[in-house]
């Protein structure tokens, strides 16, 4: 056994750190945070540069053609950059859809595209409150045309194209849904954005009316598929708040040896000392579940959905656990706008909730146990 | 034991009930009822303005502050009877909001330590809102070590004049008057050497800084004093005796805090009997009933040990360090439950906007304010110490700065 990531792996990681430490400063975070763009686009177009949005790409796509331990160790470095770019979306979402289930053409179309920088992609699965079930596609598609609203969609303002979730049947079975590629810009969409907790990754409403679209992958599989690209973004997530929490843990630990009440450092009372262990001790629950589940995802084992929702619920309970605490941690001070703390806080409760809430996954975990469990 | 009202405080819940149902901003009813925290929603309207409208009209009726004394502009109400005013107030209660430092903790700090004519003079005009007063204890490197402190006051003749700076004074831009804890003699330890003073904030070189919350709202401040004069008549208690005048106010914070604490619990209720989940009410789900029941144990539990202080006070016992529980249980639990909702509501949970599906970003304002419950007022972790040691008789932490005179103590950018 040898249960971590290699040498080069590393490297990328140190590669990424560095690079995401001189353009992504929190600084830079904040300029997204506060409304004055939407999205980081020197920083995409430098991700772009370094290979990292291709990087689990083809090489015939245009991408780097490493593979998901390389996008994990990415993921990893985006989380604790906190960085205000759509990559969740357009890379462990668009750019895995089509790679499970995208014509020649498709990929030929955005692969090349994402990898370059330029083109965000999206997917665009729910409508209003729920998670992930087919129950909750309620928007239509005939004769390869939508009608419905998406509500919210992640980066859904600046995304180019989407993967949208649409029922193509009544049956009340899971092959009623299907899968489609809408070309945003295109005509058919409007798109609205909404307010929401993390400024740094917009959400928006997209209705579709009579707008062309085209299947991704065969009709009636859509579900199929959609679980599919869920647990592997579960797994890619699963990095990015490892990477959050590590670094929400990071500052709290820093705070707490810099911080002088009654005479002593703060870390010096065993309050504060065991909220900070506490806090690594969930985070290092969470990484080790995330390492297992990067091994599942890279080797397209049969123990990936068990694994990948395993790692979803740890590294989303710890994110928020150690966002909240590195709040507690700096007292007063966590409490203001100025100091990154909420950054953290509000990045953390929005992840919980982006591919589904922490009980949904729970509910899947011990469904995905049992069915090994029965077999 | 008894719960039920005795006749004479059945008669008193009648009035209070009939005197509320004519004079309460029905209007913002539902608009109140669905702020629990942070965020209070009045569309177009400013809090400060609508809550001085109110308190004004309580005070006109002789329910403002109702158990202070009449002649400081109370009721001369027992304890019982404010806590039957709160139930009955309800929702407009959360109107109270700018007021409740200076009622809770500055105006009786005045009425222990005020001067007949001082008591006189403030006190009715704080209990009627027009004027609001703010508390000026922590500073950047003294919040939990609030002892610690550094502003600055000498004596010149008859006034004493501060240098220093505050920080966190919640409301502090809209006050009138402030409670200002100060360092008088830097040669002593430093519970020895600090009084306290009470002040106009419009006072020449007072600058108030407002700051940005991580809620995104701008409630508290920073207070610079640059040479700001205060008349010796308006100190509070002898010179070096401010941290005992100050545990005053802090014992009176927390028989304030008590009963209007909020904890979530009515909203999460509301919240999960109308949400419709895939397969029926949030409420029938085993795993949110699960919760949600020990939410509402806790929160009973709250209420009725509110309840037992009130007891005590009503007969004449002093509210003690126990009560240090509401807050330490109601902040984690807000927080919590705000999880909770938005976990219910699925990806949408992270809507805050004006969206149907998050009942209007109700519990998401509640995830972005409750930090601050835990860290406001005595964090969580001096919460338990005070239970620990004041309660439980466990000896204190190892204590490097208590006897040691202030200025030698060891700091950092102090
Ligand atoms: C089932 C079992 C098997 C054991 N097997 C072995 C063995 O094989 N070999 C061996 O040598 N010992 C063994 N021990 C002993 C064990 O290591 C001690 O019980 C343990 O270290 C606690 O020491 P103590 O009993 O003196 O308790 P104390 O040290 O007196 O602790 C009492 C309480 O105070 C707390 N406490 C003490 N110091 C601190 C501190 N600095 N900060 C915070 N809290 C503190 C403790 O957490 C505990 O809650 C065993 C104990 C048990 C219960
Ligand atoms: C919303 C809000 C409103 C406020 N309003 C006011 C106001 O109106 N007036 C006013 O005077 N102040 C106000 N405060 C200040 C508040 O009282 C302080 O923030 C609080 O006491 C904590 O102090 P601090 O921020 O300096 O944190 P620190 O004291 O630096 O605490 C940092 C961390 O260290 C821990 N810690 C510190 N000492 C110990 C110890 N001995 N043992 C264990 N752990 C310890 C704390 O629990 C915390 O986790 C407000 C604060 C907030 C957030």
């Amino acid at each position: 056994m040898n249960f971590d990531f290699s040498d080069d792996q590393k490297q990328l990681r140190d590669q990424a750190r560095k690079f995401l430490a001189e353009k992504c400063p929190p600084k830079a975070v904040r300029v997204v945070l506060d409304g004055k763009a939407p999205y980081d686009k020197e920083l995409w177009k430098g991700l772009a540069e370094m290979g990292f949005l291709g990087v689990a790409i083809p090489e015939e796509f245009g991408g780097a053609g490493a593979g998901h331990l390389e996008l994990c160790v990415i993921a990893e470095e985006m989380g604790r950059a906190n960085a205000p770019v759509p990559f969740s979306s357009t890379v462990y979402l668009a750019a895995e859809a089509l790679l499970i289930a995208g014509s020649d053409a498709q990929k030929k179309k955005w692969l090349p595209a994402i990898a370059a920088g330029e083109a965000i992609g999206t997917l665009a699965l729910f409508e209003g409150k729920g998670n992930p079930s087919p129950k909750n596609v309620k928007i239509t598609a005939a004769n390869g045309v939508l009608n419905g609203v998406k509500k919210p969609v992640a980066d859904g303002a600046i995304a180019d194209f989407a993967v949208v979730a649409a029922r193509t049947g009544s049956s009340g079975r899971e092959n009623d849904i299907s899968l489609f590629l809408v070309d945003l810009k295109a005509g058919g969409v409007e798109v609205k954005s909404l307010t929401n907790l993390d400024p740094t990754r917009g959400q928006a409403e997209i209705s579709f009316r009579e707008c062309k679209a085209e299947p991704l992958g065969a009709a009636g599989e859509g579900w199929s598929i959609l679980t599919q690209m869920l647990d592997r973004a579960a797994v890619l997530c699963a990095f990015e708040q490892v990477g959050g929490a590590d670094r929400a843990l990071e500052m709290g630990r820093d705070y707490a040896l810099d911080r002088i009440a009654f005479g002593r450092q703060i870390g010096s009372f065993q309050a504060v000392k065991h909220m900070l262990a506490d806090m690594y001790v969930s985070a290092t629950l969470a990484r080790s579940n995330s390492y297992y589940s990067a091994w599942a995802l890279s080797t397209n084992a049969a123990e990936l959905p068990e694994a990948a929702a395993a790692a979803r619920i740890s590294a989303t309970q710890a994110f928020q656990h150690c966002a909240k605490n590195n709040i507690q941690v700096h007292g007063g001070m966590g409490f203001t706008w100025e100091f990154d703390c909420h950054m953290y806080y509000r990045r953390a409760n929005a992840m919980a909730l982006g591919l589904g809430s922490l009980s949904y996954w729970e509910d899947q975990l011990i469904e995905r146990m049992r069915k090994k469990n029965a077999a | 034991m008894n719960f039920d009202d005795t006749p004479q405080e059945a008669a008193f819940r009648e009035t209070a009930r009939k005197w509320i149902e004519a004079n309460a901003p029905k209007e913002l009813h539902a608009e109140l009822s669905k702020s629990s925290l942070g965020r209070i929603r009045l569309a177009n309207r400013d809090i400060v303005d609508v809550g001085k409208a109110w308190q004004k009209k309580k005070f006109e009726g002789n329910w403002a502050c109702l158990h202070w004394p009449k002649e400081y502009g109370g009721r001369g109400a027992t304890p019982i009877e404010k806590v039957i005013w709160q139930q009955e107030e309800g929702v407009y209660g959360k109107l109270t909001q700018p007021f409740q430092i200076g009622e809770g903790m500055c105006g009786p700090t005045v009425m222990a330590f005020g001067s007949e004519d001082a008591k006189r003079r403030y006190l009715p005009k704080l209990a009627s809102g027009e004027e609001i007063w703010c508390q000026l204890f922590s500073e950047p490197s003294a919040g939990s070590d609030v002892a610690g402190l550094r502003t600055r006051a000498e004596k010149k003749g008859d006034n004493w004049v501060v240098n220093g700076q505050k920080i966190w004074t919640s409301g502090a831009h809209y006050s009138d008057y402030g409670l200002l804890i100060a360092r008088t003699d830097p040669n002593v330890p430093k519970h020895k050497g600090l009084t306290m003073f009470f002040l106009d904030m419009k006072s020449p070189g007072v600058e108030v800084r407002p700051i940005k919350q991580a809620n995104g709202m701008q409630e508290f401040n920073e207070v610079y004093f640059t040479d700001v004069v205060i008349p010796d008549s308006q100190r509070l208690g002898a010179v070096g005796e401010g941290w005992s005048v100050s545990l005053t106010t802090l014992m009176n914070e927390r028989m304030s805090i008590g009963a209007r604490l909020a904890t979530g619990v009515p909203e999460m209720f509301e919240f999960c009997s109308s949400l419709m989940l895939e397969d029926g009410l949030a409420i029938d789900d085993p795993a949110v009933r699960s919760k949600l029941a020990s939410w509402a144990a806790k929160s009973s539990g709250l209420k009725y040990t509110s309840y037992r202080t009130i007891s005590a006070l009503s007969k004449g016992e002093r509210p003690g360090p126990e009560n240090s529980i509401g807050k330490l249980v109601s902040g984690m639990m807000l927080q919590d439950i705000a999880t909770c909702a938005m976990d219910l509501q699925g990806a949408a949970g992270v809507l805050t906007g004006n969206d149907e599906e998050t009942v209007q970003g109700q519990f998401q304002q509640m995830l972005l304010s409750s930090p601050s419950m835990r860290i406001a007022g005595g964090t969580d972790e001096i919460l338990r110490n005070i239970i620990a040691e004041r309660v439980l008789g466990l000896p204190g932490d190892i204590r490097v700065d208590k006897d040691v005179p202030y200025n030698k103590i060891p700091t950092k950018g102090r």
